[in-house]
């Protein structure tokens, strides 16, 4: 069973215009006819242009052309090499001045690599390629050219349209949003009003690749010529229902637009295809026919210049990379109406200050809001919430915003994620109605870049402690090879002692019996020098301690532990004599005894100086006696 | 270059803000204090009066304290709400110093140690009200009847001389201002069904009562219209929502109607509830401060329902005869349990049922 209605409720109920509803919203003054009420013009070709490389979600394409080049009117600038990523274009002919850092089209204003371009003034096009006839054309080739046209949605997130064209999965609903719920713009109302034909033409491309059950088109019912173009424009097609929505905000969001239509909540970590919807904006539409049967690529969108700002309100055609200054000079920028100046990129609820007059219009630029001082007062300062809750009233997404407010504001960032804060969609509902003036959103923004940050870096050390763990295990592995190694060698060592034991334990025989001969020796010579009466063993001891180290050394190099203990016992009995110290380096290891025999000589030499010392000390103490 | 102002989305506010909404609170409350003042006389307005420059006194002293923006704080209102409802709440003819005690309480103790203005887990004013309540039962409970059947009547000046001196300027103390045309001492009318069921009369019986008006008792049906009236307005203006006064007043309807049904020698009727005491004076505008009520839609129509059963339990059963501080204080401190309960399901996440169908 399923909570969702199914495909032939929602075509029933659309039928009838009876259509759902999306908990919260809010309805702020429209402000629309401030600039919906002529017709979209085109600006006056610039001299410098600031292109971004990027300008949609995903990644960067490559950069094809280098300072210097001289390039054409649509001629592309990246190329896309990444599933994710579309190509920008030159809007216009003329030269590559440069390539750098530059201020962007984005809330923080934090530079990006972008393309400038100086005009010529020839606005010269390449050759367009149109496709003849796109419906004996192929789906992925159709596809293809979307995505070489650099076109992503238009509607304010910007993805790539190419990616969410190439769907495999069963799609009832194609929807095509003409909601444009932020008040002031009015960007895809005068696109419909003036140019419903070639959305359609787009639709119909979108159609023939998708192949959807049903296509709806959703505009708000704040835009009654909108809706009637757009209605003459589909007539013909059977399938295909313009459908007029209740004004309210945020009813353009993807979900809450999905939710309204179908009844279906796109599911939070999901897609609108998981419940059988597609969405596209008027605009996205637009660019599609341009780039399929005009074979244009996207440089331009309409952009709505509004606000008590702008002497002259007004829709224009801006070429993407126009700096704003441009728009603001085109529609007669008042600077006493502003005690500061403050620019918006976007709407009133959902828009950003720009942070230099140089920012570009970019793919996702629909409106550049210039409000007089009493128009959009600047924000007071916040009070303390009273949990009035007024804003998870307004919220569409259901979340209770004072709650994630208390937890983000606190940064009990686990607790904001069990609020489930990423299913906010930063509408602004919430700090729009919010008595206290709490700038909610601003709020919510820091803590998902927190938590962002916070998995970025927990990512980062799980990386390293992986890393470690590998190295460690690394270490250890080595660690047991060699020790394994070790092993093997001590048994093949103990192995070949064992093949040739006799001649080792004749060895160690000889060995004892050479050490007694040595005590014998050492016992003789004691009673000798007991008969002289002098302190002789000092001189035996020097000898012994000498012979030990060389036996020592010698040993080390060989065989098993309890052999060279007995070496070492017997060695020093065996190097007293000369004549037996050679004998057994004949019979021992040679090498061993190579290395020993200078230290053994060595050693003979200061025993005999030793000798002849205590002879002459003796000789010496016994003049004197 | 110039600099760009920037701030961030949206750009957009509606203008009412908090100190908007809390005077919005204050107008609606002036009809049930209008009808107030017609039946019992101008006590209620001094006291209004004491509390208010009580309030603002004591919250600018911490606000001066605390290094706050002290104007800034003054003018969100919100301590002249809270001393206006804790004033409309006590015995008009009430010492000064109770109102002040009580306000100074409700401010310094019940708000601003908990941190100020949406930060109180109570609702100051009735948690005052409940420590004066306890601190000077006699004081608290000295109420008047009205003034078409009172033995005397008093003037402004009358009220101001007895609320500072405990005397009217013409020499009647309170207590003589109670006493009753049959000599008895005037009480409250749930007071007076309280008592007569107490000693053995049903509760048709105790409405015989001179202070009754038929059901209700004189004045008090009035003056809980005019609350209702102001309360209506508030959630005309999207002020408050109607869950928690609605969900309040069907629940003491509906189980005062039970008991009722079951006894209605021993339980009075769900009319009678409503309209006398401070049920309806509670249900619009004391229950519904946001800060110590719930959030969530479900929490509140649950926490209101509470409230109103507690109300009638107490007063059936209970030690008091009306009950609101300590049914809304009682609620008070489960609004966190209840608000983690009752979050409601995010867009796009399913519900339990929803997982497993």
């Amino acid at each position: 069973m399923t909570l969702f209605a199914d495909y032939d409720e929602i075509i029933e109920r659309i039928s009838v215009n009876q259509l759902w509803d999306f908990p919260g919203g809010v309805h702020p003054p429209q402000q629309k006819a401030l600039s919906n009420q002529s017709n979209i013009e085109t600006l006056p070709l610039d001299k410098t242009f600031y292109v971004p490389i990027k300008q949609h979600i995903g990644v960067d394409g490559r950069i094809i052309v280098s300072e210097g080049d001289s390039i054409l009117k649509g001629q592309a600038l990246t190329a896309s090499e990444a599933p994710f990523s579309v190509p920008v274009h030159a809007p216009t002919s003329g030269i590559v001045k440069k390539v750098t850092e530059h201020v962007s089209a984005h809330p923080s204003g934090i530079p990006e690599l972008s393309i400038i371009i100086d005009a010529d003034g020839q606005d010269t096009w390449i050759p367009l390629k149109p496709v003849a006839d796109y419906a004996k054309t192929g789906k992925s080739e159709l596809i293809e050219r979307i995505c070489d046209a650099g076109i992503s949605g238009m509607g304010g997130a910007g993805f790539p349209t190419h990616i969410k064209s190439n769907n495999t999965k069963p799609l009832e609903f194609l929807i095509i949003n003409g909601i444009e719920c932020e008040p002031y713009i009015s960007s895809d109302d005068r696109l419909m009003r003036e140019h419903a034909w070639q959305i359609r033409q787009g639709i119909d491309i979108l159609v023939h690749i998708l192949q959807p059950r049903q296509v709806i088109i959703a505009v708000e019912d704040n835009k009654p010529e909108a809706l009637e173009t757009m209605s003459i424009a589909c007539q013909q097609k059977t399938n295909y229902q313009v459908v007029s929505v209740p004004t309210k905000y945020p009813a353009g969001g993807e979900k809450q637009l999905v939710q309204v239509l179908t009844s279906r909540e796109v599911p939070s970590d999901g897609l609108p295809i998981d419940v059988g919807c597609i969405m596209y904006n008027v605009g996205t539409c637009y660019a599609i026919a341009d780039a399929i049967v005009e074979g244009k690529p996207l440089i331009e969108r309409v952009v709505t210049l509004t606000g008590k700002g702008f002497k002259s309100p007004k829709n224009v055609w801006a070429r993407l990379g126009t700096p704003i200054q441009t728009l603001l000079k085109h529609g007669d920028y008042d600077d006493s109406t502003q005690s500061s100046p403050r620019f918006i990129m976007g709407g009133p609820m959902m828009g950003f200050t720009v942070t230099s007059l140089l920012t570009p219009i970019v793919k996702i630029s629909n409106c550049i809001l210039v409000p007089a001082d009493n128009e959009l007062p600047h924000p007071d300062d916040e009070r303390a919430c009273i949990r009035c809750s007024a804003c998870s009233d307004a919220c569409p997404a259901s979340l209770l915003p004072q709650q994630l407010f208390w937890y983000s504001k606190s940064k009990e960032l686990e607790k904001a994620e069990e609020y489930n804060l990423f299913d906010c969609i930063e509408c602004g509902a919430c700090a729009y109605v919010c008595p206290s003036e709490i700038p909610l959103v601003h709020y919510y923004r820091q803590a998902k870049a927190d938590i962002r940050n916070q998995r970025e870096e927990k990512e980062r050390s799980d990386k390293a402690k992986i890393r470690f763990e590998a190295r460690k295990a690394r270490l250890q592995k080595e660690k047991e090879e060699r020790e394994e190694k070790h092993r093997i060698a001590a048994e093949a060592r103990k192995a070949s002692l064992n093949k040739d034991g006799g001649a080792a334990k004749d060895k160690i025989a000889a060995a004892l019996a050479r050490a007694k001969a040595k005590k014998e020796a050492l016992a003789k010579k004691q009673t000798q020098n007991d008969a002289l009466g002098a302190p002789a063993p000092e001189s035996d001891k020097t000898e012994v301690a000498s012979i030990d180290e060389v036996s020592t050394e010698s040993a080390s190099s060989q065989t098993s532990a309890k052999t060279t203990n007995e070496t070492e016992q017997a060695k020093p009995v065996l190097k007293s004599t000369a004549n037996e110290s050679s004998d057994i380096t004949a019979e021992e290891d040679a090498e061993a005894k190579a290395a020993a025999k200078k230290k053994r000589v060595a050693a003979a030499v200061a025993k005999a100086k030793a000798k002849k010392l205590a002879a002459k000390q003796i000789k010496k103490e016994n003049n004197e006696s | 270059m110039t600099m760009l102002s920037l701030s961030s989305s949206p750009h957009h506010h509606n203008r009412r803000d908090t100190g908007q909404v809390m005077r919005l609170v204050c107008y609606a409350a002036i009809p049930g204090i209008l009808t107030n003042v017609w039946f019992f006389g101008f006590g209620i307005l001094v006291q209004a009066a004491i509390a208010i420059v009580t309030a603002l006194v004591t919250e600018g002293v911490i606000m001066e304290l605390r290094k706050k923006k002290t104007e800034r704080i003054l003018k969100d209102y919100s301590a002249v709400l809270a001393a206006l409802l804790l004033a409309i709440s006590i015995p008009p003819l009430a010492p000064w110093w109770v109102i002040v005690i009580g306000t100074f309480f409700a401010i310094a103790i019940v708000k601003q140690l908990y941190g100020g203005l949406g930060y109180n887990m109570f609702n100051p004013a009735m948690a005052a009200y409940v420590m004066l309540l306890i601190s000077f039962p006699v004081q608290m409970t000295s109420w008047l009847p009205p003034l078409s059947i009172a033995e005397q009547s008093h003037t402004l000046w009358d009220a101001i001389h007895t609320i500072f001196t405990g005397f009217t300027s013409t020499g009647f103390s309170v207590e003589q201002l109670k006493v009753g045309v049959d000599g008895a001492t005037m009480a409250t009318p749930l007071d007076a069904v309280k008592t007569a069921l107490l000693q053995g009369y049903t509760v048709t019986e105790a409405q015989e009562h001179i202070i009754f008006d038929g059901q209700y008792g004189k004045g008090w049906f009035w003056v809980a219209t005019a609350y209702l009236a102001g309360g209506l307005f508030l959630i005309k203006t999207k002020v408050i929502n109607w869950h928690i006064p609605g969900s309040m007043l069907a629940a003491a309807a509906l189980l005062s109607f039970v008991l009722f049904l079951l006894d209605g020698d021993q339980y009075a009727s769900p009319l009678f509830h409503i309209f006398n005491g401070s049920l309806v004076l509670g249900a619009f505008f004391i229950a519904t401060d946001p800060v110590s009520a719930s959030t969530t839609i479900k929490g509140r129509l649950i926490f209101g329902a509470a409230i109103g059963f507690w109300v009638i339990i107490i007063r059936n059963w209970g030690g008091y005869p009306d009950a609101i501080a300590f049914a809304v204080l009682i609620m008070n401190m489960t609004v966190p349990l209840i608000d983690y309960y009752t979050q409601p399901r995010t867009y796009g996440h399913q519900s339990k049922a929803r997982k497993s169908s």
